[in-house]
């Protein structure tokens, strides 16, 4: 199985390094492998290290970070070589970056593939960067590229609303509000371990997850196409079912983007989905769903 | 020590005090004067060397924008249009058809033993052959065994064959990248676009990780290439100068016959700018006469061929999206401001006139904090500066280092694709340079076009374009103009013009030696003035020995 990628972008100050490590302090007994643009400003808490090994840092819950500099596919070639293998890998980009372009050349890494494109920005400075003479084009750039827009920050705008339709206007992305870069792992990685969102309360409390048994068979490409719909507020869905010829699929959704892929057929059957809780539409979202079931040959 | 009179048909000085002069007295590889055998004789006693009898000699050329790496690429097999020479002094018919290259390439397989072999190429160019595509299925011709990759002349594109696809595991349906097309069978064509879509391939069919690094032999043969265009003094512009290079290279430029002056500039990314001064700071402590570091390389964009450069309104000529940045405002601000707190010279790769502006700005709001005399800070590339940023560089003390060669084999792409007509004229502005009184040096970036001063001379001189057309006659400079450039121009964007430049008392001993004057040619052959070889240090270097 590829390692599943998650790609953080966004310019400078939009808090990627305060993401970062949230998710390495709820990461919820994950092991991630987070790879940072910067060797030398290993941007991670002193008291989340256990232990300095070159240009790799390993830190408590056994997760690990790096620092890739400018030779992000030599960095990702010494993660392959970890035992154990982490469950899924974070790439911090750096400011300029496109995300789509990393995410571009990690499909083309042997082992890995991309689950999705986070996008951060900070809700202060967001319109003022995206004026900015040199750099506005590269930020709206970066929206325009993100399955997932983190609108960081929120806390400190008098307007919040108006700032999150400023965004819009440059996305199609879901906008998750946030503050201090928290934001569930369940929402952001692929590889959560179980359908509870973890983590401190007033974090949590704004998501809604479902769970939906697939005891029926389902057509795999349908579902995901409805999990992945614009329009039922799914940040993140994931599950396993099986279709009408009895084989198992494991089928993964960042917002708009989705995969599915073969699975183990004694994989347990089951969708979760997380959605912002004033926009997600559970009957809505079983409603749908119901249309995927197909009959049993 | 010995005193070592040099006679010669000339000797072209730029010494403005004495211009022409017929002798040069050398001791211990520094000059003592030049002159009449009977003002050098006063130096005491010394050995007259009549062997350049026949020879003009210049100052020592200067490179102040090349890549060392090309002495590494030479090991790959050469596929370009234009015929080239190599380190060994061999020369290379340009190839004119893809069979022309696909020959090439096997006659280089069947040099190999092993049939599995990796089998890299470099510089096809085809551009000059009406943009023909080039498929995985015609380097399958070459060999099915072996791995085979195909570097363009631009840098920006790759050609593969069907075994590096499936080594690096991209002979695959499926896949979704904008750097790669697919053909009707849903697998890649085998032409990969950009770094990022080739980088993951290259590996496999010899080329290094690395691409800025050169390795041992590679920079042996690059000091070949100095002394066959008397070059004595050239940059090596983006180097990661690692713990591992570092020592190498001060072994092979250390020894008794490594015939050039190497001045490698640290590249900033991949580091912190704190961190990137340490480094530079350290490394000028271990510099050398023939290893000069302590130098720092800063890229703003891409290129503008390959449409990654930044530009201003009104961008691309061709509508195409405006380019990458590959620094942000704050780095790039933090690196200027540290560097000339501690004095440390910094030279930025702008391409666009955007990242100009911005190189610009950046250096105005950090001199402002932090007043540098004298600093030299250099915009290397620099090609679509216009009058208004040439007069900023001025005012702000900056120097730069235009792309003449680039002129001539880019020029009829720029002029129909990249930005037009009208900035294709201005491009490369030396003209507009000199006339506002920006320091200014001329440069190959080899291996991008070759290493060789006399031919970015008379790119300068001439501004043909490789069809043939004189574009942008304002921006010509003259010939005396275009020597200087390549001479002390160069050596004062690298701090050095005290030391080298010219023949004058108490400089270093080095000579580009010429078989004619380059001012008494037509202008139209400054190219083809021939060259015997070099003095570097009072060292004396024969191309025909090598
Ligand atoms: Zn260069």
């Amino acid at each position: 199985m590829n390692l599943p990628v998650t790609i953080i972008g966004g310019y400078l100050g939009a808090g990627k390094t305060t993401l970062v490590n949230y998710l390495l302090r709820n990461a919820g007994g994950l092991r991630l492998a987070v790879l940072v643009n910067e060797f030398g400003t290993l941007p991670i808490d002193e008291h989340l290290i256990e232990a300095r090994d070159g240009r790799m840092v390993s830190v408590v819950g056994g997760c690990v970070c790096c620092a890739y500099g400018d030779d992000m596919a030599a960095a990702m070639m010494d993660l392959r070589r970890l035992a154990p293998r982490p469950d899924h890998v974070v790439i911090e980009a750096s400011g300029v970056a496109l995300p789509a372009s990393v995410a571009g050349t990690v499909s083309l890494l042997q082992g890995f593939s991309v689950d999705g494109i986070v996008v951060l920005v900070d809700a202060e400075t967001v319109q003022g960067n995206a004026a900015h003479k040199y750099m506005g084009d590269t930020v709206t750039r970066q929206l325009a590229q993100a399955d997932l827009v983190v609108l960081n920050k929120t806390d400190l705008v008098a307007d919040p609303a108006a700032v999150t339709g400023f965004v819009q206007g440059h996305t199609s992305a879901p906008i998750v509000p946030a503050t201090g870069g928290e934001v569930p792992s369940a929402v952001l990685l692929r590889a959560f371990p179980n359908p509870t969102l973890t983590g401190p309360a007033h974090v949590v409390s704004v998501y809604r997850t479902l769970s939906i048994p697939a005891d029926t068979p389902m057509d795999p490409r349908a579902t995901a196409a409805v999990l992945a719909s614009a329009d039922l507020g799914i940040l993140r869905a994931k599950g396993f079912v099986q279709d009408a010829a009895g084989r198992c699929h494991a089928i993964q959704c960042v917002a708009r983007r989705a995969s599915v892929m073969p699975a183990a057929p004694d994989a347990s059957l089951g969708l979760v989905a997380i959605g912002l809780g004033d926009t997600f539409d559970a009957p809505k979202i079983r409603a749908a769903l119901a249309m995927a079931c197909v009959a049993r040959v | 020590m010995t005193i070592t009179i040099y006679s010669a048909r000339k000797v072209i000085t730029m010494n403005p005090v004495r211009p022409n002069v017929t002798h040069v007295a050398v001791r211990d590889g520094i000059i003592l004067g030049a002159g009449s055998p009977e003002e050098l004789a006063g130096f005491g006693d010394y050995t007259l060397d009549d062997r350049f009898d026949d020879k003009v000699l210049m100052p020592g050329f200067v490179e102040g924008h090349a890549h060392t790496m090309e002495g590494s690429l030479w090991s790959h097999t050469y596929c370009g249009w234009f015929a080239r020479t190599d380190p060994n002094g061999r020369v290379w018919p340009g190839v004119k058809t893809i069979d022309g290259v696909l020959e090439r390439l096997r006659q280089a397989g069947a040099q190999l033993t092993d049939p599995e072999a990796p089998l890299p190429g470099w510089h096809f160019d085809p551009i000059y052959m009406g943009n023909t595509k080039v498929t995985r299925r015609q380097l399958d011709r070459v060999s099915v065994a072996r791995p085979i990759g195909v570097m363009h002349a631009s840098g920006h594109i790759m050609n593969f064959n069907s075994r590096a696809l499936a080594l690096a595991g991209l002979l695959k349906p499926g896949i979704s990248h904008p750097g790669i097309p697919l053909g009707t069978d849903g697998l890649p064509t085998g032409e990969l676009r950009g770094p990022d879509a080739y980088l993951p391939v290259a590996p496999y069919t010899g080329f290094s990780r690395d691409a800025l690094a050169v390795d041992e032999s590679g920079l042996c043969a690059f000091g070949k290439l100095c002394v066959r265009t008397g070059t004595t003094t050239v940059t090596d512009l983006a180097a990661r100068l690692t713990d591992d290079a570092v020592p190498m290279m001060l072994r092979v430029t250390g020894a008794a016959t490594y015939p050039a002056r190497v001045v490698p500039l640290r590249f900033s990314l991949g580091v912190t700018p704190e961190q990137l001064i340490a480094h530079v700071e350290e490394l000028a402590g271990k510099s050398t006469d023939r290893l000069r570091m302590g130098k720092i390389k800063v890229i703003a964009d891409g290129s503008i061929q390959g449409f990654s450069a930044r530009l201003r309104p009104p961008g691309y000529y061709n509508g195409a999206e405006n380019g990458l940045w590959y620094i942000t405002p704050d780095h790039m601000a933090e690196i200027y401001e540290r560097a000339l707190a501690k004095g440390i010279h910094v030279h930025t790769h702008t391409n666009g006139d955007q990242a100009t502006d911005l190189a610009l700005d950046t250096m105005e709001t950090a001199l402002r904090k932090h007043p540098g005399y004298d600093h030299r800070f250099t915009l290397q590339h620099c090609q679509l500066a216009d009058a208004a940023q040439f007069r900023r560089m001025a005012k702000l003390g900056m120097c730069v280092n235009l792309f003449a060669n680039h002129h001539f084999y880019w020029g009829d792409e720029h002029f129909r694709l990249t930005v037009g007509p009208e900035r294709a004229e201005r491009m490369n502005a030396c003209r507009t340079a000199l006339d506002t009184g920006v320091p200014m040096a001329i440069h190959s970036d080899a291996p991008v076009t070759p290493l060789g001063p006399l031919f970015t001379a008379w790119c300068a001189v001439n501004r043909i374009t490789a069809s043939g057309r004189t574009q942008g006659t304002y921006e010509k400079i003259t010939v005396a103009e275009a020597l200087y450039a390549i001479t002390l121009g160069a050596a004062y964007t690298l701090h050095l013009d005290a030391e080298i430049g010219s023949i004058e008392a108490g400089k270093k001993a080095d000579f580009a030696v010429l078989e004619e004057d380059p001012r008494e040619v037509a202008p139209e052959l400054i190219k083809d003035v021939g060259v015997w070889g070099t003095v570097q240090g009072g060292r004396i270097f024969a191309a025909a020995d090598l």
